[in-house]
């Protein structure tokens, strides 16, 4: 019999019979609400509060802040998307001197990991939601916005627009139907800089994904 | 296990429990590392759970799908194979942890891969998967910060989720600067740089990455990490074949399910809301993916999990999400240490699991190795009753053919001794019969002078009982011929 026919076996013969288990009553995860301004608010508070950076601005001035912060941070270059609005945007306004050149994950990564692994500084994504309880941004990273584009750079931009922001996780993967569209390859949620606190409990960022995120909420 | 196991007993190099707990006991660096640390994580639990109502609404939930999960264990495990087979993720079974590590070499060597990175995972320890790939010259490297330190020192983690705790930042900065040549410094932002670089050059070159699974998500095929340092993202995105490990225990049903226990593991574990990164795996790179792995294994191990599964009580012990609370909160984990314990799993949680998986007469020790002072039960973020379940295996350890006739728990009734049973037969029986127990209590005074003064452990550090010159009965008996004084 292989492994898996005897594992199996087992659990369907359990010696003790069958098991009752109570109701999962969710209601205690769907309490959690928060009014939209409220929510911008716990949002911005609880990813600063693990060392991300976040700026409040308009529709109509986000790339003016993102070009400031780029060249405040001393970028020789980033990462853009090729399809999603915001690379559009920052593609066709991005004219001025002394701004960090921009690059497009557009081959497979076995064509330039060492050249993403040791010479690209930033990286410009749009996401898809975000979560006021945890603070955290959803990402389901595709071809045009791949899944190292927001871990192996030292910087990550995240463009958030405020009506992007939902209550809870719980929230995000009933409202936005998860289930019923089937799983993407990869689902991510990201919630600060990479960290660790292993040597003695002593909080360190960087430790192998970007040292610093910054996210413009754009209102 | 029938590759040669490594010393498991880094610390102190004992491999008896007793000497090795008095060892640690008496290490005044174990000691202070572990009292602060836990002290700080306590503390940062309960800041997280600013709500009591919100905490036991969710533990009460975490536990109600955990159990329903395990109601349909066998059904969800078919679910999930199903489900990721159409995804494009290979499923593999073990009936043991030599067979999987047995499953990930013959990956390994399909691919020539000479190099294998690893994100954290506590079954690949328990089933001490480094040390069977090194043996068929395959490196295997581990990436997260703790577990790299404790690679370098050679050792084993000493806590689940913070393998590197019994060390402080000095130790630390000797350990790298002899293994890896950085400079002696207690400045962390610096020593955490240093193996950033030093792993990034080995995530670019590595064959095969090697990762747990937190939960495995039965309904849509999805396997789920929790980790802040994005090294298991590395791992399971960067090498050309990713290879996931696991308990047959750690699915769940819906989607759904994982929001809650997210939240209770965290905040459980460390007092993070969330941490850095969530990363939900549903397939391979599909057509026209510029990156993540052309090929993704899921490695279901059993190694006793179906054994502890079959009984009632015991199967408690399967709800676990792994979050280390019940060793934080613990005071003899606090004062000895994840080391002196000798196994995979310490603390609270592998007292009751590590029994079953290495059988009760290798773990004897376990179940007895605490107060019963309930803190675990009472932490426990999916409400396993630990205190209860260490009473059944202190039964089980002294059990004999007649008790929970039922129980298949490995290495049952080793701890039993003919002349304790017969004692206990003898004191059952007196209990139950008035003129045998006025008897017997009246015969323990007269030859009270036959007591000795040593009896076993109790007298190590305690004197013998004296017996009184009369018993209870005849006491109160002269009392009420005295006037029944109130």
């Amino acid at each position: 019999m292989s492994a898996r026919d005897a594992i199996l076996n087992r659990l369907y013969q359990r010696r003790d019979g069958a098991i009752s288990a109570p109701e999962s009553d969710f209601s205690i995860v769907q309490a959690k609400q928060w009014s939209d301004e409220d929510k911008i608010d716990l949002f911005q508070q609880r990813i600063e509060s693990v060392h991300a950076e976040v700026h409040r601005v308009s529709k109509d001035n986000w790339l003016e802040k993102l070009k400031e912060l780029a060249q405040g941070k001393g970028l020789n270059n980033m990462l853009v998307p090729q399809q999603a609005q915001v690379g559009v945007d920052v593609r066709a306004n991005w004219s001025e001197d002394g701004l960090p050149e921009l690059l497009s994950y557009d081959q497979p990564i076995e064509g330039w990991k060492a050249e993403l692994f040791s010479n690209v500084d930033g990286a410009v994504t749009d996401v898809r939601s975000a979560i006021a309880e945890t603070g955290s941004l959803v990402l389901w990273p595709d071809n045009d916005q791949p899944r190292l584009m927001t871990l192996v750079p030292p910087i990550h931009f995240a463009i958030l627009d405020a009506e992007q922001l939902k209550n809870t996780f719980h929230e995000v993967i009933v409202s936005e139907g998860w289930v019923q569209q089937g799983m993407p390859t990869n689902a991510l949620l990201i919630s600060g800089p990479s960290k660790t606190a292993d040597i003695e409990q002593t909080l360190a960022y960087g430790v192998h994904g970007p040292k610093e995120l910054i996210v413009l909420i754009r209102q | 296990m029938s590759h040669n196991q490594p010393e498991k007993t880094a610390q102190s190099g004992v491999k008896e429990f007793h000497p090795r707990v008095h060892d640690a006991i008496t290490n005044p660096q174990i000691r202070a590392n572990f009292r602060k640390a836990m002290d700080g994580l306590m503390d940062k639990r309960l800041a997280a759970f600013p709500s009591d109502d919100e905490l036991q609404g969710l533990r009460d939930l975490a536990a109600a799908i955990r159990l329903r999960a395990l109601s349909k264990l066998p059904e969800l495990l078919e679910k999930l194979e199903e489900n990721l087979t159409a995804n494009g993720v290979k499923v593999h079974w073990a009936e043991n942890g030599d067979q999987a590590c047995q499953i990930i070499l013959d990956i390994c060597q399909q691919k020539n891969a000479k190099s294998v990175i690893k994100g954290k995972s506590m079954v690949s320890e328990e089933m001490e998967l480094n040390h069977y790939l090194e043996q068929h010259n395959i490196e295997a490297l581990e990436s997260d910060l703790g577990e790299y330190i404790v690679q370098l020192a050679e050792e084993t983690p000493s806590h689940i989720i913070m393998p590197a705790i019994h060390k402080n930042t000095d130790e630390i900065s000797d350990l790298m600067h002899d293994k890896t040549g950085t400079k002696k410094s207690r400045d962390v932002e610096y020593l955490t740089a240093e193996a950033r670089q030093q792993l990034r050059e080995r995530f670019e070159k590595a064959d095969v990455g090697v990762s747990g699974v937190n939960f495995a998500v039965a309904e849509t095929g999805t396997l789920c990490l929790v980790e802040n340092e994005g090294n298991g993202r590395l791992t399971t995105t960067v090498p050309p074949v990713h290879i996931a490990v696991t308990g047959i225990e750690k699915v769940v049903e819906n989607l759904e399910d994982v929001a809650p226990l997210l939240s209770l593991l965290t905040r459980s574990a460390t007092g993070q809301h969330i941490t850095t990164y969530f990363n939900m795996i549903s397939s391979p790179r599909k057509e026209g993916e510029l990156d993540g792995p052309e090929e993704v294994h899921l490695v279901l191990v059993d190694s006793g999990r179906s054994n502890i599964y079959q009984d009632d009580e015991l199967l408690d012990t399967l709800r676990c999400i792994r979050c280390g609370a019940c060793m934080n909160h613990c005071p003899v984990y606090t004062r000895i240490g994840g080391h002196a314990y000798g196994y995979t799993y310490p603390g609270p949680i592998g007292k009751i699991l590590m029994p079953h998986l290495a059988g009760l007469d290798d773990a004897k020790d376990l179940p007895s190795a605490s107060s019963l002072c309930g803190a675990c039960g009472e932490v426990c973020p999916v409400r396993i009753p630990i205190p209860k379940l260490l009473v059944r295996l202190r039964e089980e350890s002294v059990a004999g053919d007649s008790d929970h006739n039922n129980s298949s728990v490995k290495g049952r009734g080793s701890k039993r001794s003919t002349s304790e049973s017969l004692i206990w037969k003898g004191w059952a029986k007196m209990h139950k019969s008035g003129g045998l127990y006025r008897t017997g209590t009246g015969a323990a005074t007269v030859f009270r002078f036959l007591m000795p003064n040593k009896v076993g452990a109790w007298t190590k550090c305690r004197t013998a009982p004296k017996l009184a010159a009369s018993t209870l009965h005849q006491q109160v008996k002269a009392r009420g011929k005295n006037g029944g004084e109130k």
